[in-house]
């Protein structure tokens, strides 16, 4: 668990419900403990100083590096626009470059227009409550990315390979089904 | 999925906009220049303000919400959100601010209050923080609907022991719930003035219900620290950066020292060389009429 800002207690707890005691999970606020992980979540937080400290840490690069060896990553919101090849009308950071999308920040609008919506999920048997915070959404992507969900014609859900992108809150409902996609992924690997 | 379909503005989008913020700094800026320098440093947001707590002292006279073109400008410069502040009890000043689109509304003591009754945060779309000096005034702020609490500390001192009196009362009051029955529970929510339900699940959490920053007279990396270390989920930062030497590097040290808080040898690192911070006002020569934490209940 990238644990520098943000969310990173809920997500913490919703990881561990969704383990059940099959694995442990630890919060990374510096460098040299990325590469022992066998998958990583970038929670929700705020993407300009999340990547800050990452930067100053070193810790992207370390997680650039374990995703190019296939370690799972479950990006949600800011981490979505972390681990994103391009962010729109962004000058003043450098996205990780890992999920083949471009996102654009607060696509929806400021707190104001956050909202929750029942979303329709590729290979989900009933719709799945999000919530949105501020949320980034997906303006484009190459064709290997697969859209699991949209809003609006945006994409909000998206999978590459190992890469897992949400643009919502799944640590902030109880609804695991996110998270056992990702812990599959895990134990596949 | 139809956009009709959304719901804006519930509970659980307040408090998981605020739960976003932990681990974060949230600095004081009055221009876009400012606020850009924030950004940068790596603040998790920034609070418009005409002037910072430090210059509403020494001004005197009655402090309002910014101007809303200086708070427009400062949205328009940065990605992170945009938190302003209202007078106490002022809710049109709060009605504008969610017109502009302000991502969270801070009800201040450092502006002058209008009302002795609180704004019904509960009534609007955008969330609210609330300053707080003990566990019942946490809680009556949380039952208005405020989506987050801050300790009330002394704004504009670069004094922070307030803060750190008012954060560890509110957590021992929390401490002392542990263990007590249901009656226990009742009994205390009246003394406090509190309601029983958030009272119970206080005792239950053994935390607030929702984000608790710390704020007032925090004014260097090892007064972020500290308090993160008191159980704070993050800082606000008012004048102690703007009235400092050198703005950009104490910014980015407390940053750095939020993040770093239970590191004694990398705060030592973080701490070095940062110039003067705010020169400040020790809190036992304000006299108890002008302290700034008295005003709201």
């Amino acid at each position: 668990m990238i644990g520098f800002q943000g969310a990173v207690s809920e997500h913490v707890s919703a990881m561990e419900r969704a383990l059940a005691g099959r694995g442990s999970v630890v919060e990374v606020r510096r460098s040299g403990v990325v590469p022992d992980c066998d998958g990583l979540v970038l929670p929700g937080g705020e993407s300009t100083t999340i990547s800050r400290h990452l930067d100053r840490t070193g810790t992207g690069e370390e997680i650039k590096h374990a995703a190019g060896s296939g370690v799972p990553i479950m990006a949600t919101c800011a981490g979505l626009v972390i681990i994103s090849s391009e962010v729109e009308r962004e000058t003043r950071f450098e996205p990780l470059g890992l999920l083949d999308v471009k996102v654009k920040r607060n696509a929806f609008g400021s707190q104001r227009e956050s909202f929750e919506a029942d979303l329709d999920v590729a290979g989900f048997q009933s719709p799945y409550h999000a919530v949105f915070i501020r949320a980034p959404a997906i303006t484009d992507r190459s064709d290997t990315v697969e859209v699991l969900a949209e809003v609006d014609g945006l994409a909000v859900a998206v999978r590459e390979e190992n890469l897992i992108g949400l643009a919502f809150h799944p640590e902030l409902t109880t609804d695991l089904r996110f998270h056992d996609i990702f812990l599959d992924l895990v134990r596949e690997g | 999925m139809e956009l009709d379909k959304l719901r804006f503005g519930t509970e659980l989008l307040k408090r998981g906009f605020a739960k976003m913020q932990k681990g974060g700094v949230i600095m004081d800026v009055t221009t876009s220049e400012q606020a850009i320098i924030a950004e940068e440093a790596g603040a998790v947001a920034v609070m418009a303000l005409q002037a910072v707590p430090a210059d509403i002292r020494k001004m005197g006279g009655v402090a309002r919400m910014a101007d809303p073109k200086i708070i427009q400008e400062i949205i328009d410069s940065v990605t992170v959100p945009v938190m302003a502040k209202v007078r106490i009890g002022h809710f049109v000043e709060a009605q504008i601010l969610e017109a502009i689109g302000v991502d969270m509304i801070d009800e201040s003591e450092v502006l002058t209050p209008v009302d002795e009754f609180h704004v019904i945060k509960s009534k609007f779309t955008v969330p609210f923080v609330c300053g707080a000096r003990s566990l019942g005034e946490a809680l009556r702020r949380i039952k208005e609907g405020a989506a987050m609490i801050r300790t009330k500390g002394e704004a504009g001192t670069g004094d922070v022991s307030e803060a750190v009196r008012h954060m560890n009362l509110i957590m021992g009051q929390i401490r002392t719930l542990e263990g007590m029955n249901e009656a226990e529970l009742m009994m205390t929510a009246r003394d406090i003035q509190a309601d029983y339900a958030l009272v119970c699940e206080c005792a239950e959490m053994q935390r607030l219900p929702v984000v608790n920053f710390a704020a007032g007279g925090i004014a260097t990396p090892a007064d972020a620290a500290m308090m993160m270390q008191m159980k704070a989920d993050g800082v606000f930062v008012g004048s102690g950066i703007f009235k400092s030497e050198n703005p950009s590097v104490m910014a980015r040290a407390i940053v750095d020292a939020v993040n770093n808080y239970d590191d004694p040898t990398k705060l030592f690192e973080i701490s070095k060389g940062l110039g003067d911070p705010m020169k400040g006002i020790d809190i036992g020569t304000i006299p108890e009429e002008e302290k700034l934490q008295a005003r709201g209940w």
